[in-house]
């Protein structure tokens, strides 16, 4: 398959951007001034994101689309309010995540916006659900653009009048040099801020206004460290279809009503899960001294027995030490208890640790 | 100090009678990104030419570091283990990675010299 590009691509190249192949696409993965000063930005000012790669996947229909999308979608849908968004995830029969996303209710449906790695299946799975007057489609004129930091609200208010008043997880239309654009309160860092649904052919102005407001870009380097520092997982890393919501520590994330009545993909599995819990779980961790505890590192309980592995590992540079997610025995995932992290074939003391390693500041 | 060598793997060395320092050039630095982990050899250590000798981290990922000529390490630098950012700010200098004995100098003079290197960098882009 060629390698794809988003409507920004030459910006980025523009900005010097080191680029990487990214699930299929040629996405940056930091800028000239390095992961850690992207990463500081973002959290003291505010950071651009170009999350163009991700899917942005509309359904149409009447109240059937609601009942034919909950099968596959554990959340609250029938009571999900347009413009009000939900994280959530598709799961399969065995209550594994396909995919984790976040649904939004519009006018004529919904909007999900679907991991870039993991679209084309995604679709592919939705659609199995879905009857013949429900219309979907994979929008590709649309760009996505992520504006996070506390300083998104008031850089992004002088220039669309209003988002202001959005609360977290919320979204609306607004007017944008004469078009129609969607932005909604919600992002993956720990971080206020906005996702900006906006036309190919008008992002780059978009993206020439916040440089001049001295957004930095940010690259996926520093998303990683971002996302990790906030607790948030990534697909096909800490998550994926073997792993279940309760597995994955996300039970939360599954509608009240839905725990109760049930009727999605899954559901007997989940539920039995969700009466006893799961063997192993998904828990933040905290090495005791520098050393990196990377993807796939074993965890060993203090007395020496392999009792889980690392899913995402790195340098926290706002945590200013480093972090680390993944799944061990659920008898070890009390906070405080210690473990042993095996590096390079050498075990180095750690403690299991409260998620997220970084407050948050969403504003309600 | 005898003027600095380079190796093919990013590594410097300067040598004062027969003990040799290490570390990591500039450009691979530069090409790793924020350095968050130093793991520097215990003295003692005996490395062999092109044998892992310590490991560096940056926030995308975990490098071993070679030692460019074969010796004994009798010392490994512990300030950048205590501080890995300060790789960054002076690779060349203060942020040296290990000392050791060498036992054959002709593995120094075979290793590039700084012009040599720079060329090398610039027609091996990474």
């Amino acid at each position: 398959m060629e390698v794809q590009k988003t409507a920004l691509y030459n910006y980025h190249k523009n900005l010097g951007a080191k680029f990487v192949p990214f699930a299929g696409y040629e996405m940056p993965i930091q800028y000239k001034d390095g992961i850690v000063k992207e990463h500081i930005s973002t959290r003291t000012h505010a950071g651009f994101f170009d999350v163009s790669h991700m899917g942005q996947f509309f359904l149409e229909g009447d109240e059937t689309l609601t009942e034919s999308l909950e099968k596959i979608i554990p959340a609250d849908l029938k009571n999900l309010k347009v413009n009000h968004s939900k994280y959530s995830f598709l799961l399969n029969n065995e209550g594994g995540i396909i995919d984790d996303l976040i649904i939004t209710r519009t006018e004529k449906g919904f909007c999900i916006i679907l991991n870039a790695a993991c679209k084309e299946n995604d679709i592919k799975q939705i659609s199995q659900f879905l009857k013949k007057n429900h219309k979907h489609f994979l929008n590709n004129d649309l760009s996505l653009i992520a504006l996070q930091g506390p300083k998104s609200v008031e850089i992004l208010e002088k220039l669309i009048p209003g988002v202001d008043n959005l609360k977290f997880m919320t979204g609306s239309n607004f007017e944008y040099e004469g078009e129609k654009l969607y932005v909604t309160r919600s992002g993956y860092t720990g971080e206020d801020g906005f996702e900006i649904s906006i036309s190919n052919t008008k992002v780059v102005k978009l993206i020439d206004y916040l440089i001049s407001n001295e957004v930095k870009p940010i690259g996926l380097g520093a998303r990683d460290t971002l996302r990790l520092e906030a607790g948030l997982c990534l697909y096909g890393h800490d998550l994926n279809e073997k792993i279940n919501p309760v597995e994955a520590n996300l039970k939360w994330a599954i509608a009240k009503k839905r725990k109760e009545v049930g009727g999605f993909n899954g559901w007997e599995k989940i539920k039995n899960l969700l009466a006893n819990g799961s063997e192993k779980i998904r828990v933040g961790i905290k090495p005791d001294g520098k050393v990196i505890a990377r993807e796939n590192t074993k965890i060993f309980s203090s007395d020496n027995n392999e009792i889980g592995f690392v899913t995402s590992g790195t340098f926290g540079p706002s945590v200013n030490a480093p972090v680390a997610m993944g799944y061990v025995k659920s008898e070890f995932s009390e906070i405080g208890t210690s473990i042993q992290l095996e590096v390079r074939g050498k075990k180095y003391g750690g403690k299991i640790s409260e998620l997220p390693f970084y407050k948050k500041s969403y504003v309600k | 100090m005898s003027e600095k060598k380079f190796s093919k793997k990013h590594e410097w060395v300067s040598l004062e009678g027969d003990v040799a320092t290490v570390g990591i050039t500039k450009h691979a630095t530069e090409m790793l990104g924020d350095i968050v982990f130093v793991e520097v050899p215990d003295a003692g250590k005996a490395v062999e030419k092109e044998g892992q000798a310590a490991v560096v981290e940056s926030t995308k990922a975990a490098s071993d570091v070679y030692s460019p000529i074969s010796g004994e390490v009798t010392e490994g630098n512990k300030a950048i283990a205590d501080d890995p950012g300060s790789v960054n700010s002076d690779p060349e200098g203060a942020s040296w990675f290990f000392k050791l004995k060498i036992k054959d100098k002709g593995e120094y003079d075979t290793l590039m010299s700084k012009d040599e290197y720079d060329k090398f960098c610039k027609e091996n882009p990474s």
